[in-house]
C-alpha cells in the first residue's frame, strides 16, 4: 500500500486533479494529430473533427442528449454568459424576466446583474434553509414577460441538489425557457436533460476530472427549439452559437472524462457518500456544537459543509494547514465578506465564519479522510481553548443577547 | 495568504492563554469585537496593587490566526509595564513585529482597543473604590 502524501486534496468543487487516462486521450492531439477541426479539405482536419465528433457524443451520451445539442466553450463561466445574455438576446421581444436564485454561482448572479443595467428584469428567489429553493415561489414569480429561468443543479459550496425536474416541468408547462448550470453535478449524480426538462445546460471540463479551459453548453434542439444569440463574432462555428477555434485536445479530454463518469458513477458516487458520511460522522463523534449547512438528503455524494462554533474558519484552515479545504469565513474570500450562500440559508455570519466545506473526489482515500476528520477535532479543540466564545457558552452566557462593540 | 513566521509562531504557541477573575478589583478586562465580524478578543491585565504594574496577562481570542497572534502579542507586551506604559503601545507597533500584510491590519487595531478597554475597565473599578 502507498503511504498517504500531504498535503491532501479535499477541495474537489474548486476542481479536480485530471484522471491520467483523460491525459492519455489528450496528448496526440497536441503534437501529431494538431489539425483544426474546421479544415475540411485535409486530414489533419478530419482526425480533429473525427475526435471533436467523439467527445460530443460522449458528452451527449452522459446527459441523455443528442451530440448536436452540444456546443463547445471555454469553461463554464462562458457557458453561463453565453446562456443567460444569448437568450435574453435572443427572446428580447417576447419578454424581459428572468429569475434566478441567490445561491446561484457568480457567473450567473453577475451575468445577471449586467442585464439589469440593459433592460432586463431580475428575480432572485430565495432559498429556504435547506437550500432547496421553494417550487411556490418560483410558479409565483413567472409572468407573462418571462423568458428564462436559470436553477443551478447543485451547489458548488453546500453541494445542495435543486428540484431540478420539477423546476423544468413548471418551466415547460409556462412556457419558459429552463437553463440549469450542472458544473458540479454532471458526472457526480444522474442527470438526463429528457428526465429533467432542462433547455440549456452548462458543463465544464475541470469540475469531472477533466482538463480546465475548456467547457460546454446543452442546447436544446426539439420541444423546445433554443435558439441563443451568439456573444463573439468570428467563423460561425459550433452551429452560430460559439465562434472560435476549437480547443480539440480539451474537447477530447472533456469527452473523456464524461465516458469515464458515465462508467463509473455508480460505483464512485458510493464510494464517496461512503467517505463523506464517515468524515462526518467521526468530525460529530469527536467534537461538540458542529452544525451541518444544507439538507443532507438532497446532496452531491463529496459534500460536506461544516460549521464548527466558534472557532473562526482562517485559524482553523492555518491549522490544518497540510488539507486543502475552503472556509466560508470572510477572512478567506477576495470580499472580506462571510460566503453569500450560507447567508442566503438564513446562517448568521457568525456560523458562516466558522464553516469548512469539504470535498471529497475520486481520488480521495479513506486513510485521508481518517487523518483529516482526527486533525481536525484536535485543531478545533485547541482553538476553543483560545476561543472566548466557547468559554462564554459553557458558563451559560446566551451569545445572541450581548452587546458586541462591533468594529 | 502566506504567514510570517512570528505569525506562525504566536499561533502555534499562543502565549498567556487563558482567563484572570474578572471580579477581582485588580483585574482588567477588555472584550472587543463581534462574532459577526469574525473577530472577538478578550484580554485581561492583572495589576499590582502596590508597583502599578501589570503582574499578569491573559487572552482569549476568536478570529483568524492574526488576531490570535496580535493579542497573544499583546499580553507579552504588557506583562511588567505601568498602565500608563501599557497605553502607549501602538497598532502599528503590533503590525511592524508581526509582518502583517495591509487587510490584517485591523486584526492590530482589535488588539490596541483590548488593551485599551482592558485598562479603562481597570480603571473604573479603581475608581469605583477610591
Amino acid at each position: 500500500m502507498n503511504a498517504m502524501k500531504t498535503p491532501i486534496y479535499l477541495d474537489n468543487h474548486a476542481t479536480t486533479r485530471m484522471d491520467p487516462r483523460v491525459l492519455d486521450v489528450m496528448l496526440p492531439y497536441f503534437t501529431e494529430l494538431y489539425g483544426n477541426a474546421a479544415s475540411r479539405n485535409h486530414e489533419f482536419g478530419w482526425a480533429a473533427e473525427q475526435a471533436v465528433d467523439k467527445a460530443r457524443k460522449q458528452i451527449a451520451e452522459l446527459i441523455g442528449a443528442t451530440a448536436k445539442e452540444i456546443i463547445f466553450t471555454s469553461g463554464a463561466t462562458e457557458s453561463n454568459n453565453l446562456a443567460i445574455k444569448g437568450v435574453a438576446e435572443m427572446y428580447a421581444e417576447k419578454g424581459n424576466h428572468i429569475i434566478t436564485a441567490a445561491t446561484e454561482h457568480k457567473a450567473v448572479l453577475d451575468t445577471c446583474k449586467k442585464l439589469e443595467k440593459n433592460g432586463c428584469r431580475v428575480t432572485y428567489l430565495p432559498v429556504m434553509g435547506d437550500g432547496l429553493v421553494d417550487l411556490d415561489m418560483l410558479r409565483e414569480s413567472i409572468t407573462d414577460k418571462t423568458i428564462l429561468v436559470s436553477i443551478m443543479y447543485a451547489n458548488n459550496e453546500i453541494g445542495v441538489i435543486q428540484p431540478i425536474a420539477e423546476i423544468g416541468k413548471i418551466c415547460r408547462e409556462r412556457g419558459v425557457l429552463f437553463h440549469t448550470d450542472a458544473v458540479q453535478a454532471v458526472g457526480k449524480v444522474p442527470v438526463d436533460v429528457n428526465r429533467d426538462h432542462i433547455d440549456i445546460m452548462s458543463i465544464t471540463g475541470h469540475k469531472l476530472y477533466g482538463p480546465k479551459g475548456v467547457g460546454a453548453l446543452y442546447v436544446r434542439r426539439k420541444g423546445p427549439r433554443v435558439q441563443i444569440t451568439a456573444q463573439m463574432d468570428g467563423g460561425g462555428h459550433e452551429r452560430g452559437m460559439r465562434s472560435g477555434t476549437l480547443n480539440v485536445p480539451g474537447i477530447a479530454g472533456l469527452g473523456a472524462a464524461c465516458e469515464l463518469a458515465r462508467l463509473e458513477m455508480p460505483e464512485e458516487s458510493k464510494r464517496m457518500a461512503y467517505l463523506r458520511d464517515r468524515l462526518r460522522s467521526k468530525l460529530e463523534a469527536g467534537l461538540d456544537e458542529v452544525f451541518i449547512n444544507g439538507s443532507m438528503e438532497h446532496r452531491l455524494p463529496g459534500n460536506l459543509n461544516m460549521s464548527f462554533l466558534y472557532v473562526e474558519g482562517e485559524s482553523l484552515l492555518m491549522g490544518i494547514n497540510d488539507v486543502a479545504v475552503s472556509s466560508g469565513s470572510a477572512c478567506t474570500s477576495a470580499t472580506l465578506e462571510p460566503s453569500y450562500v450560507l447567508k442566503a440559508l438564513g446562517l448568521g455570519d457568525d456560523l458562516a465564519h466558522s464553516s469548512i466545506r469539504f470535498g471529497i473526489g475520486r481520488f480521495t482515500t479513506e486513510e485521508e479522510i481518517d487523518y483529516v476528520a482526527d486533525k481536525l477535532v484536535d485543531v478545533v479543540a485547541k482553538l476553543r481553548e483560545l476561543s472566548p466564545l466557547y468559554e462564554m457558552v459553557k458558563e451559560g452566557i446566551d451569545l445572541s443577547t450581548v452587546q458586541w462593540a462591533a468594529h | 495568504m502566506a504567514y510570517s513566521d512570528k505569525v506562525l509562531d504566536h499561533y502555534n504557541n499562543p502565549r498567556n492563554v487563558g482567563s484572570l477573575d474578572k471580579k477581582a478589583s485588580n483585574v482588567g478586562t477588555g472584550m472587543v469585537g463581534a462574532p459577526e465580524c469574525g473577530d472577538v478578543m478578550k484580554l485581561q491585565i492583572q495589576v499590582n496593587d502596590e508597583s502599578g504594574i501589570i503582574e499578569d496577562a491573559k487572552f482569549k481570542t476568536f478570529g483568524c490566526g492574526s488576531a490570535i497572534a496580535s493579542s497573544s502579542l499583546a499580553t507579552e507586551w504588557l506583562k511588567g509595564k505601568t498602565v500608563d506604559e501599557a497605553l502607549r503601545i501602538k497598532n502599528t507597533d503590533i503590525v511592524n513585529e508581526l509582518a502583517l500584510p495591509p487587510v490584517k491590519i485591523h486584526c492590530s487595531v482589535l488588539a490596541e482597543d483590548a488593551i485599551k478597554a482592558a485598562i479603562s475597565d481597570y480603571r473604573n473599578k479603581q475608581g469605583a473604590q477610591a
